[in-house]
């Protein structure tokens, strides 16, 4: 029962971080790039991933709930921010007819 | 075998979320969205975190991703294209998060390679009555905050969202 699964000792922890790097700055580049404000928001959905990715897989390999308890309250605070935001975006959209962050100048940021 | 699964479901990650940040159809982003969680949550079968990985489908490929296809679907949206005005500024935040992105993997990847230790590993930490334990007792304050998160959220979306007097459409 308590035998260690072969994909600890094949894969090395290396890996998995690599893996959430990668998918981290793809999200970093989605919301530099992007000007449309809902693409950007899933950007963020996933960078949230990936760093849920790497709490999993140090948990995993350091026998620790903690961490998998922690990715359960990011996902329930992400749940919470998308129904916030996307109703933020609606509300943006009524005023100009549109999502795209550029023309939120008004502040003259 | 193992090895295989891991970097075949790697691969598709990596390609579906590029697509969501590439594809010009915010739709095809969502769907493309979807696929890398169903990755993700077969990267936490893999790490035997078994209950996280169905609330990862339950919450985010069910629950956050139809609030986005109904949001989109509900503002009829026009394709955004890349503009050469921009394309400096592509250029440098593409230079900048290359830079980082690889620093930090050439560090992991020279890294001395971590592995489990055979001395107290326990496969049953990612299973509902392992998690369920700490949840309800290590992390009941917590826990119930969330409650009081989500209730404000309901609140502030509701009050955000609502149809406000004198518009003429929506």
């Amino acid at each position: 029962m308590n035998q260690i699964p072969e994909i600890f000792r094949v894969i090395p922890v290396n890996n998995f971080v690599i893996l959430a790097v990668v998918l981290f700055s793809i999200g970093i580049l989605g919301v530099l790039t992007r000007r449309n404000a809902i693409i950007i928001f899933m950007s963020v959905e996933l960078m949230l991933n990936a760093v849920n990715l790497l709490f999993v897989t140090f948990s995993s390999y350091k026998s620790d709930p903690t961490g998998q308890v922690f990715v359960f309250f990011i996902m329930a605070i992400a749940a919470a921010e998308v129904a916030v935001g996307l109703a933020i975006i609606v509300m943006i959209y009524r005023r100009i007819r549109s999502t795209d962050v550029s023309l939120l100048n008004n502040l003259k940021g | 075998m193992v090895q295989n699964l891991f970097y075949f479901l790697s691969f598709l990650a990596v390609l579906s979320a590029l697509m969501v940040i590439l594809s010009k159809n915010p739709i095809h982003s969502v769907l493309y969205l979807i696929l890398t969680f169903f990755t993700l949550s077969g990267h936490y079968i893999l790490l035997n975190a078994q209950f996280l990985s169905i609330v990862n489908l339950i919450v985010y490929a069910g629950a956050i991703m139809v609030l986005f296809l109904f949001t989109i679907m509900f503002l009829n949206l026009k394709d955004d294209s890349f503009t050469g005005s921009r394309l400096f500024f592509h250029l440098g935040s593409g230079l900048v998060v290359f830079t980082l992105a690889g620093l930090i993997i050439l560090k992991v990847a020279t890294a001395p390679i971590a592995v489990a230790d055979d001395a107290h590993f326990d496969s049953q930490i990612g299973m509902v009555e392992n998690l369920g334990k700490v949840l309800y007792s290590k992390f009941l304050v917590p826990f119930e905050l969330v409650s009081v998160l989500f209730l404000s959220a309901m609140v502030g979306a509701v009050m955000l969202g609502r149809r406000e007097k004198g518009e003429k459409n929506f």
